[in-house]
C-alpha cells in the first residue's frame, strides 16, 4: 500500500531552540540542527547525554513548538506518527491489548492484533494490566502500540535504557523482527553507540550542547551480518571518523 | 507502578471462605448493641419525647403499608439524586478548568472561597425568594451548596493530572471522547469519589432543609410535621428509612462501582 507522495523523507532544520530557566538564564540546546531521514531508513541520533536528543525528539513530536525552523514528516500512513517513550507510557487502568487498540485510528480498531503480539511475546498478556508487567513487557507493550498504528514514521527515545543488558538485547532483536516486517521510517535516540550500530541504517552524530550535526556514519551491511566479530571491525572504523566523539 | 522482578502474575485472593462475611457480622452486631442500648435506656426513663423501638418500628410498618413513607422516600431521593448529580457534573467541569488553567484559577479563587463560606440556610432562603417556591430552586438550592465542595477537590485531581498520558494522547490523536474516557476520568476517579462520597452525605440533609422550607412533601416536610405534633417516634421511623436507603444505595451501588474502577490497581497480597 503505497499512498501518494510516498519517498518523502523525514527533514529536519531547527535553527535555535532555548530554554529559559527559573532564574531567566536562557540555555541554547539545539544550534541550527538539520538532518534527513530517507524513507524506509532506521535512523539513530547518537550524542552524549544531555545535548539535546530528547529536545530534537519532542519537537519532531509536536510537543514543543517554541522554537526556531521548521521540519517535515514523510507522508503516508494516514499520516500517523508512534511512539515509544523512555517510560512505556502505558494507561495504568486500561490492559495491554485495550491500550495497544485504543492508539489506533477508530476505522483500524479491530484489526486483527494475533500476529503482532505473537512476534513480541506478548500473546498471554492481552488480558492483564500494565501494573501486572515487568519493566521488560511493559517496553514490549509500548512498541506494540506503535507499531499496531502502521504510522508513516516512528520515533523511539532510549526505549531500552534501565534494563539489564541481556533484556535489553532480547527486546532490540524483538524490535528488529517487528520493524522488518514493515519497514517504517524510524528515528532512535541513543546515547548506546553499540545499540545504534545493530540497530540503525545510520547513525546522525551530534555535537555536545548545543547539539548540531557532526556527521553520518552510515551502516550499509545487512542486520544479520552483523555479528561480533563485524560489529568491533564497524566500531573501530566509527571511532577513526569521529574521534572523541560520544 | 511498573516492577522490573514481577513476573506478570496477577495478585492472590483470600480463599478463605468466612473471611468476607467477618464484616458484615461485626456491622450486624455493632448495630444491636445500639439497638439494646437504646431499648434499655426508653425502658429506664419512659417519656413520650423517647419513645423505645418498638413504638417507632410500629410507624415505620404503619406509615410503610399505608404508602405514605415509601412516597415521600421517594420524593425525597429523587431530590438528592437530582442536586447530586447537577452538582457533580458542573463543580467537575469548574475544578477540572480550574485545576488546568491557572490564570483562571487566582481570578475565580475568591469566588470559590466565598461560595465555601455562605451558609446552607441562606443559599435556600435566596433560592425561594428569587426563584419562587418551587422544584428547580430546591435542587438548584442544594446544588449551589455542594458545587464548592466538588470544585476544590477536582480542581486538586485536575492539578495531579500526570502529562506523560496527555502528551501519548496527543501523539496517538485520541478523539475528546476517548481522552475524556480512557485518560481524563481515571486520572480523576479518586477524587470523584472522594467528592461523591461526602457530597451524599452532605447533599441529603440539605434536601431535608429545602423540604421543610419550602416543599409540601418529602421526608424533610413529613418532619417538620410531626414536630408540630410533638411525633417524636414518627421523626425518628422517617430519619432511619431514610439512612437505611442511603446505607443500601452505599453498598449495592458507591462500593461495587469503586471496585470496578479500581481493579487495575494491584492489591495487597
Amino acid at each position: 500500500m503505497q499512498p501518494v507522495g510516498a519517498g518523502v523523507p523525514l527533514r529536519v532544520d531547527i535553527a535555535e531552540k532555548t530554554f529559559k530557566s527559573a532564574e531567566g538564564v536562557s540555555v541554547t540546546a539545539l544550534k541550527e540542527l538539520s538532518f534527513e531521514v530517507r524513507q524506509g531508513e532506521f535512523a539513530c541520533l547518537l550524542g552524549p547525554s544531555g545535548c539535546g536528543k530528547s529536545t530534537t525528539l519532542r519537537i519532531l513530536l509536536g510537543l514543543d513548538r517554541d522554537f526556531q525552523g521548521s521540519f517535515q514528516m514523510p507522508v503516508g500512513g494516514g499520516n500517523r506518527t508512534a511512539v515509544v517513550f523512555q517510560e512505556p507510557t502505558l494507561l495504568p487502568w486500561r490492559t495491554v491489548e485495550q491500550n495497544v487498540r485504543l492508539a489506533l485510528p477508530k476505522d483500524m480498531r479491530g484489526v486483527d492484533l494475533d500476529r503482532l503480539f505473537k512476534t513480541l511475546g506478548l500473546s498471554d498478556m492481552r488480558t492483564l494490566f500494565p501494573s501486572e508487567l515487568s519493566l521488560g513487557l511493559a517496553r514490549r507493550a509500548a512498541l506494540a502500540r506503535a507499531f499496531a498504528t502502521e504510522p508513516a514514521v516512528l520515533f523511539l527515545d532510549e526505549p531500552f535504557v534501565s534494563l539489564d543488558e541481556q533484556t535489553a538485547e532480547r527486546l532490540r532483536h524483538l524490535l528488529l523482527s517487528v520493524w522488518s516486517a514493515r519497514p517504517t521510517t524510524a528515528l532512535m535516540v541513543t546515547h548506546n553507540l553499540r545499540e545504534a550500530m545493530m540497530l540503525s541504517d545510520r547513525i546522525i552524530v551530534l555535537s555536545p550542547r548545543p547539539a548540531h550535526v557532526i556527521g553520518y556514519f552510515d551502516v550499509r551491511l545487512p542486520r544479520h551480518y552483523r555479528n561480533p566479530q563485524v560489529m568491533s571491525d564497524l566500531l573501530r572504523s566509527f571511532h577513526q571518523k569521529f574521534p572523541g566523539a560520544v | 507502578m511498573n516492577q522490573p522482578d514481577g513476573t506478570g502474575t496477577p495478585a492472590h485472593r483470600p480463599t478463605s471462605s468466612l473471611a468476607p462475611a467477618l464484616p458484615a457480622l461485626t456491622v450486624i452486631a455493632s448495630l444491636l448493641g445500639l439497638l439494646v442500648l437504646w431499648s434499655l435506656a426508653a425502658t429506664l426513663w419512659p417519656s413520650r419525647a423517647f419513645p423505645p423501638p418498638q413504638a417507632v418500628w410500629q410507624v415505620l410498618v404503619q406509615d410503610g403499608a399505608s404508602g405514605e413513607l415509601p412516597y415521600h422516600l421517594g420524593v425525597t431521593l429523587a431530590r438528592v439524586a437530582a442536586s447530586f448529580v447537577v452538582a457533580m457534573v458542573l463543580g467537575s467541569v469548574i475544578g477540572v478548568l480550574l485545576g488546568s488553567y491557572r490564570r483562571a484559577d487566582r481570578f475565580f479563587n475568591p469566588w470559590v472561597i466565598l461560595f465555601l463560606n455562605i451558609p446552607a440556610l441562606v443559599i435556600i432562603v435566596l433560592a425561594y425568594i428569587w426563584f419562587g417556591l418551587n422544584e428547580a430552586a430546591a435542587i438548584g438550592a442544594v446544588a449551589v451548596n455542594k458545587i464548592p465542595n466538588v470544585v476544590v477537590t477536582m480542581r486538586e485531581g485536575a492539578r495531579a493530572f500526570d502529562p506523560r498520558y496527555a502528551e501519548m494522547a496527543t501523539i496517538y490523536r485520541f478523539s475528546p471522547l476517548d481522552r475524556l474516557r480512557h485518560v481524563i476520568l481515571p486520572q480523576l476517579q479518586p477524587y470523584i469519589a472522594a467528592a461523591s462520597r461526602s457530597g451524599i452525605a452532605l447533599i441529603w440533609k440539605i434536601v431535608l432543609v429545602v423540604e421543610l422550607l419550602g416543599r409540601s412533601n418529602g421526608v424533610g416536610f413529613q418532619i417538620y410535621l410531626y414536630f408540630q405534633l410533638f411525633d417524636v417516634a414518627a421523626i425518628l421511623a422517617y430519619t432511619l428509612a431514610f439512612v437505611a436507603v442511603m446505607l443500601v444505595i452505599e453498598l449495592l451501588l458507591v462500593q461495587p462501582l469503586e471496585r470496578h474502577a479500581t481493579r487495575w490497581r494491584r492489591r495487597p497480597a
